[in-house]
């Protein structure tokens, strides 16, 4: 793999980070991350239709019209998004009662639209296809992160597996209810992002004004 | 020449498009009807075996259901049992949206947010068919978020609870979602429905089941933090016990 390559591909997972940095799709990372499996689920379900939106979108790119583009990309986004589902209550029934309408709503995540007009208008299909997988992989690794500390904080378990016996269970663990509910997410999000852009400071971005006191006859 | 840009263009680029992705995603669904069809009677299957307290670690649950499981149509109305359907070609829910095969609940007695019931239920019953030894009823009702679908096993000789699940429910997760923690559910087992003039007295209560008074045996433990699903949980049993639901069938029954 040349470095052009591999930088489309590994970006998106650190540098580039579609969650941490574009935050995008944040919507699906406060609402299916309370307990691992399901998102990581999500993170295949997404990861496939946003590599798969962007290769078939960029093999059509020169015979889009401009003017019905974004109609044209929700087209093929919605049709892979139910193709999806459909596969997921076929073939793994459990998890995709547990994901239930949110499969759906990948359609309106935005970093499959953001990556299809962003990206694969512009370019190759092979290389939005990397793209698409390296957007997909960026939003899984934040996904599963986030619902690592909620499941283990939330219902004192990770994957399903028993890490601190819950009181409810008989054990010692109180669960933190903050935990399972949507702003629990938020403050992990934060907190990531907070703690990435301690390690990498180029990602903070620049004060677009600054408030200082002026003297009158300098505005004048 | 072929322009994209130019109307005549745009429209054949959309009709084309519009095209290939219904035919892609009809194609898919009408493909994969049979096995989604097949793991919903499967996961229904296998929700009832464990109600019944009869479930198998593996093996196969369809013949396991063949074998244990009679199911039987009873009409809610006169409680009697209806011949000449296959109950397999029934859906409840199904009936419940139909005019013709299901009445409007009066909203004084709709407890359970129901709106509309189906004229018929299925039951599914274990040990004879005449006097089964066990009954098992699907019920709903609205809890928080979302209804609540779940199967109550009663135990006919001793006129107790035999155990009760939640297959379908968008409860929040860790709260409301904990009806269907095994653990909290034991706690159903045993308990009984009606007292001895016949009236519901199942309740969840809050703050915990004081086993020393006389109602505990009615009683389960509510769940903390999720009193709007608790309060569901006891209106919809006590909706499908009613004269409302399939009061006139156990009544027949007894």
């Amino acid at each position: 793999m040349n470095t052009d390559t591999k930088q489309i591909l590994l970006d998106p997972l650190v540098d580039n980070n579609p969650v941490i940095l574009q935050i995008l799709g944040i919507c699906s990372a406060l609402a299916i991350t309370t307990k691992v499996a399901p998102a990581i689920v999500m993170s295949i379900a997404l990861t496939t239709v946003v590599a798969l939106s962007n290769t078939f979108i960029s093999m059509l790119r020169n015979q889009i019209p401009s003017s019905i583009r974004i109609i044209v990309q929700m087209t093929i986004i919605a049709s892979l998004v139910i193709l999806v589902a459909q596969v997921l209550e076929a073939f793994a029934y459990e998890i995709s009662k547990q994901l239930s309408v949110f499969v759906g709503l990948i359609i309106t995540n935005c970093i499959v639209m953001g990556r299809a007009e962003a990206f694969a208008m512009k370019n190759g299909p092979g290389a939005s296809f990397l793209d698409g997988l390296g957007h997909g992989l960026g939003y899984s690794l934040i996904l599963i992160a986030v619902a690592s500390v909620r499941e283990l904080l939330g219902s004192g378990s990770w994957l399903g597996f028993e890490v601190m016996k819950t009181v409810k269970n008989g054990g010692w663990y109180e669960p933190n209810g903050l935990m399972v509910l949507a702003p629990g997410a938020f403050f992990i999000i934060g907190l990531l992002i907070w703690a990435m852009r301690t390690w990498k400071p180029q990602q903070v971005e620049k004060t677009e004004y600054r408030i200082e006191v002026v003297h009158r006859t300098e505005v004048m | 020449m072929f322009d994209k840009d130019k109307p005549s263009g745009t429209l054949v680029v959309a009709a084309v498009l519009s095209l290939v992705c219904s035919v892609a995603v009809s194609t898919a669904a009408i493909m994969l009807k049979p096995l989604q069809e097949r793991n919903k009677l499967q996961a229904m299957h296998a929700e009832i075996l464990k109600v019944a307290g009869l479930a198998a670690e593996s093996g196969d649950i369809d013949a396991l259901f063949e074998q244990q499981i009679i199911t039987r149509m009873v009409d809610l109305e006169t409680g009697e049992y209806v011949e000449g359907i296959d109950p397999r070609s029934f859906d409840q829910r199904a009936a419940a949206r139909d005019p013709q095969q299901s009445t409007s609940v009066p909203r004084d007695q709709d407890i359970a947010s129901i709106k509309r019931r189906a004229n018929h239920a299925l039951v599914y019953l274990v040990g004879d068919a005449e006097s089964p030894e066990l009954i098992i009823l699907p019920v709903h009702g609205y809890g928080l978020w979302s209804t609540l679908y779940g199967l109550l096993a009663l135990d006919t000789r001793e006129n107790t609870i035999k155990g009760i699940t939640f297959y379908e429910q968008a409860e929040t997760a860790g709260l409301g979602a904990e009806i269907t923690n095994p653990r909290w559910q034991a706690q159903w087992v045993g308990k009984q429905v009606f007292d001895e003039s016949g009236d519901v007295q199942f309740q969840l209560v809050k703050g915990g089941v004081n086993s020393a008074s006389e109602a505990a045996q009615f009683q389960v433990d509510a769940i903390s933090g999720a009193t709007l699903t608790s309060n569901g949980v006891t209106n919809l049993v006590r909706y499908w016990m009613s004269a409302q639901g399939f009061g006139p069938y156990l009544a027949k029954l007894r």
